[in-house]
């Protein structure tokens, strides 16, 4: 029965594929150059000899795989198209036929065994390749010329025998009708559109006594949902209906290459929506064949290897966080790397250089170029390269993604993970602050009601933050209508809490009420939406309303419940690969009411503990004797919120940043160490509050910069006086756009003893010039309005600025860009966040200004 | 429920083209016909919460969630009074439709190229972003509405 279903399934999709073959090959005669379609041609040949190889069918296969043999060189450029090459493979398609109809009239290839036209084809693809030589010259083309009188005839003869059965040949495949997935989901939204119709309709007739729409609207009533459930049967199938062939591929190959495979199937029920069905089809077969071929190791050799003598292939399907998952895994060898590497390279897919700097990943990546094989041997089964990057192609096309999990010599796992814009997913329905949001059921855990009095009881607060004893453990909460910034709901007598799983995490999230389960369909946002990370999409509900569905990852960091620590290093990672963005490395620590401060860890020295009892007086000040000096301390909270009682005198020992300047050190007294990451400040947020910068989204979370200069000299006027540095009081003017990255440059000149000037934009910068020439201007590239390059003219063009050394900063210190700025006129240029390379340029630029105006040609020039 | 207002003339001259036209505050708008799929009186609306300030809200339509954009806090101008309700223009972009909130619906006009041009240069930032051009017809001007800026997400809420 399966089987009939299977090679029924064969027709109708090796119909389909002769015919867009007959359209490809006719506009290939056009445009014998267009590779895509040589490709395209090469892969549907490739199809279905695949198909029919599994099914058996011994004539059509080495049909097929004769004609591939010839594409395949067509492809790689090895030989010229010529139009009798095209008929040959015409006349290809025409046998493909002609074997069709005869196993769709009988079930069997037929008597037929069409020598002549495998004969031809292999004589053409081991005709020399032609080099100069036309088609129509030389032997060869003459010994095809005649094969062509042969044989021609015999087909004709042989075709009007299956004349009769060619008319039912396409019964099955006129039993069914391919209708565009767009043309299905307008109908579908229709028929939701016509399903609020009649409950309208309805609604009215309970209204009104009249009979006769009362009978009309009862079979409204019945041919709407009729009709609804037609077509959402038209779209949803299980994808056991692409597996279920598979027990055969596999048990093919094992047989075809003397290997021993088990086949697992987990997940079978998952329903895909139709558009990814027809997608993976094709793609899943070409997996499970790889991992048959390349994957699973001959049995003799599992043994030798420990293993069992059976290979173990897996196939899963799972929904999660909003996707459909789709995993092939086997036990066997895994990739290779270095093969993989070497392959690439004799290929001439990757120069000997790259590959050595490819990462393993990166490597096993190389599968998915066109083009790539593996595969020793040219085999009937698989190895002409055209497997992994179809796979690819068709996933992505999809908006999926094929991620490789490779375990070298345990194996290896192909994840597909296909979104489920168009896929129905069950969803819990829940209302928070009058709206009424989705909850995907996969990241669903359980559903907690505290009743009465007790439930405020229940939630308890760890520091300000709300969690609940769920069973033992501590369950951190969020509420949903803060984090949506939605309006509370009044104070209602039970509270809601719905655990969900992120990730490996899991969160309880408070909701107003929890209405029911649905099947939603799920559809995107509009572009104005995308940025927010709060949702998944959007449905429509049963009344015809809109309703967001959340992103339950989105909500978990959006409400902080879930550590940012993972997801930052996420983020950075990306942002790496990503290239070129400049990151800056922060320490984040707490101090007092500070949950969250950062300082540049470029500015750090050391991070210190020191036991309370160490802390000794001088002068008023708390110090601690430091490797044999006295490092003066200053409590960072002390600082910060003058007059707040010293809460934590107890915490012992003491954490301490220590900042070096020259020889000297300054240790900041901080109530707890974070982390340190490495981020791009998103917001710069200038802060009028003492000791700080400003404010920036640090982790997604809005972190208070540390305004070190000014911190240190609250805390200790002293310190800085004969500090002498190397500044020796220069005047510098700082210009640049940000205040946070000026704040930064300016803390480090403070530092090292200049007097600092800022300036936000050009006009600002020639104001402060205009009061005060300074000894050196540092601007930022980026100097608001048109870039500093304005700022160079104007100076260049004033003889008393002509001379000032003028410092480009640049956001990250490419050379190319620092070569290009040193000849646009600049003295010097450097990363903006360096901030050792700027001051020591500082120095460098204003000693030279020094020994400049003290010489006499200068002298009285200015001033 | 909706009016089909994609009834284009066959006047195809090089120097004319025809605007749907509608108002917004006392701005008097159009927008290209061929840009327009529907107009629909007020719909009933899912706020987003989280969103831009620019966004009031999704509604259905057909099927199709349709982001609508409100033209007044587009462009800066004090919210709508008391009852008054807004219409939904839902144009065509690039990346499906959008549905413009706007005051009220005016008639599809024919309009000269000649009398068209560019906004004046103290025109407000907000307004600025998003209007092409001016037409100067014989009793009012009629300014072209940039659709694509219009929607863009990134444009307008700074």
């Amino acid at each position: 029965m399966q089987d009939q279903d299977v090679i029924r399934e064969f027709l109708v999709e090796s119909h389909e594929n002769l015919s867009r073959l007959d359209e490809e090959l006719v506009e290939l005669e056009k445009r014998p150059k267009d590779a895509q379609l040589l490709a395209s041609i090469f892969r549907t040949i490739h199809t279905v000899k695949g198909t029919c190889g599994f099914l058996a069918f011994s004539t059509l296969e080495r049909i097929t795989h004769q004609a591939e043999s010839l594409l395949s060189q067509l492809r790689d450029g090895k030989r010229r198209l010529t139009p009798s090459l095209i008929s040959l493979i015409l006349d290809t398609v025409d046998a493909t036929r002609k074997v069709l109809a005869s196993i769709e009239a009988s079930g069997e290839e037929g008597p037929e065994r069409f020598e002549g036209i495998t004969e031809r084809l292999r004589i053409a693809a081991q005709m020399p390749p032609d080099t100069d030589s036309e088609p129509g010259s030389g032997l060869a083309p003459a010994s095809l010329a005649d094969h062509d009188d042969e044989t021609a005839p015999c087909e004709i003869r042989e075709g009007t025998k299956s004349e009769e059965t060619g008319l039912k040949s396409s019964a099955v495949a006129d039993a069914n009708i391919r209708v565009g997935v767009g043309l299905l989901d307008k109908l579908m939204d229709l028929v939701g559109e016509l399903v609020l119709t009649r409950n309208q309709i309805l609604q009215f007739n309970t209204e009104r006594e009249d009979a006769a729409l009362n009978a009309t609207s009862q079979r409204l009533n019945l041919i709407t949902t009729e009709l609804q459930e037609g077509v959402m049967k038209t779209r949803m199938q299980p994808i056991g209906m692409v597996w279920n062939k598979l027990p055969r591929v596999v048990r093919d190959m094992a047989v075809a290459m003397g290997k021993q495979i088990r086949l697992e199937m987990d997940g079978a029920d998952t329903e895909l929506d139709r558009t990814i069905i027809e997608a993976i089809k094709d793609p899943l077969v070409h997996l499970v064949r790889n991992s048959c071929d390349h994957g699973i190791e001959p049995s003799e050799v599992r043994i030798r290897a420990g293993k069992s003598p059976y290979g173990r292939l897996t196939l899963r399907a799972y929904h999660e966080g909003g996707q459909v998952n789709i995993e092939i895994g086997d036990d066997g060898a895994g990739i290779d790397v270095a093969q993989v590497k070497q392959k690439a390279i004799e290929k001439g897919l990757l120069r000997p250089e790259q590959a050595e700097k490819l990462s393993d990943r990166e490597a096993v990546n190389l599968i998915f170029l066109p083009g790539f094989s593996t595969a020793q041997a040219v085999t009937n089964v698989s190895g002409r390269g055209v497997g992994m990057d179809v796979v690819k192609s068709n996933i992505e096309k999809i908006g999926g993604i094929v991620d490789v999990c490779n375990r070298p010599g345990e194996g290896s796992t192909v994840k597909l993970k296909i979104p489920l814009t168009l896929a129905i997913i069950p969803g819990l329905v829940i209302t928070s602050g009058g709206e009424r949001f989705v909850i995907p059921q996969v990241s669903l855990l359980e559903l907690i009601r505290l009743e009465g009095d007790s439930s405020e009881k229940h939630i308890e607060q760890v520091h300000g933050t709300p969690v609940y004893r769920r069973r033992g453990s501590l369950l951190p909460i969020a509420y949903l209508n803060q984090v949506l910034g939605l309006k509370s709901a009044e104070q209602a007598e039970a509270v809601s809490i719905v655990v969900l799983q992120a990730e490996d995490r899991q969160f309880g999230l408070v909701v107003d009420g929890i209405n029911d389960t649905q099947e939603i369909v799920v559809k995107p946002l509009g572009k104005q939406l995308k940025g927010l990370t709060e949702y998944a999409g959007a449905t429509i509900m049963g009344d015809g309303r809109v309703a967001l569905i959340l992103d339950v990852l989105g909500i978990g960091q959006r409400s902080g419940v879930l550590a940012e620590s993972r997801e930052q290093t996420r983020v950075a990672a990306k942002k790496k690969a990503h290239g070129g963005i400049e990151q800056q490395r922060l320490l984040l620590f707490r101090a007092g009411s500070f949950e969250r401060l950062a300082v540049p860890l470029s500015l750090v020295a050391r991070l210190e503990e020191f036991p309370r009892s160490s802390i000794e007086f001088a002068g008023g000040c708390q110090v601690v004797q430091y490797r044999n000096r006295i490092l003066p301390l200053v409590p960072l909270r002390n600082v910060l919120e003058s007059g707040a009682p010293d809460r934590d005198e107890t915490a012992d020992p003491v954490q301490v940043i220590v900042f070096n300047d020259g020889d000297r050190s300054v240790g900041v007294v901080v109530d707890q160490i974070l982390d340190v990451v490495e981020e791009t400040v998103m917001v710069r947020q200038k802060s009028t509050r003492k000791g700080l910068l400003g404010s920036a989204v640090v982790g997604k979370r809005v972190t208070d910069l540390l305004d070190l200069n000014e911190v240190i000299h609250a805390a200790n006027e002293s310190w800085f006086q004969g500090a002498g540095g190397s500044g020796n009081g220069k005047s510098i003017l700082v210009a640049e756009g940000s205040a946070f990255s000026r704040g930064l440059v300016r803390s480090g000149l403070d530092m090292a003893g200049y007097r600092v000037e800022e300036a936000a934009n050009l006009d600002e910068a020639i104001r402060e010039l205009e009061q005060q020439p300074a000894d050196v201007v540092v601007a930022a590239m980026d100097l608001p309005p048109s870039g500093s390059a304005a700022l160079l003219a104007a100076m260049r063009a004033r003889p008393e600025w002509e001379r000032i050394p003028l410092l480009g900063l640049v956001d990250s210190a490419g050379q190319r860009q620092l070569s290009d700025v040193r000849t646009a006129g600049f003295e010097d240029c450097q990363a903006k966040f360096d901030g050792n390379a700027i001051l020591e340029s500082v120095a460098r630029l204003a000693s030279a200004q020094a020994s400049r105006e003290t010489a006499p040609m200068c002298a009285g020039e200015e001033k | 429920m909706a009016t089909d207002i994609a009834i284009v003339k066959s006047d195809t001259a090089q120097n004319s083209r025809q605007l749907s036209t509608f108002f917004v505050a006392d701005l008097f708008f159009g927008v290209d016909v061929l840009r327009v799929q529907e107009v629909l009186r007020f719909q009933q609306m899912t706020h987003v919460p989280q969103a831009p300030d620019v966004i009031e809200g999704l509604i259905n339509l057909r099927g199709q969630i349709v982001t609508a954009i409100d033209l007044r806090r587009r462009l800066r101008l004090p919210p709508r009074t008391g009852d008054q309700t807004p219409t939904n223009m839902v144009i065509r972009t690039d990346d499906g439709a959008v549905s413009l909130l706007v005051d009220e619906i005016g008639d599809v006009l024919d309009v000269d190229a000649a009398t068209y041009e560019r906004p004046p240069e103290n025109l407000d930032p907000a307004a600025r972003e998003i209007i092409h051009g001016v037409y100067k017809l014989k009793d009012r001007l009629l300014l072209v509405l940039e659709t694509e800026r219009t929607v863009d997400p990134a444009a307008g809420d700074a």
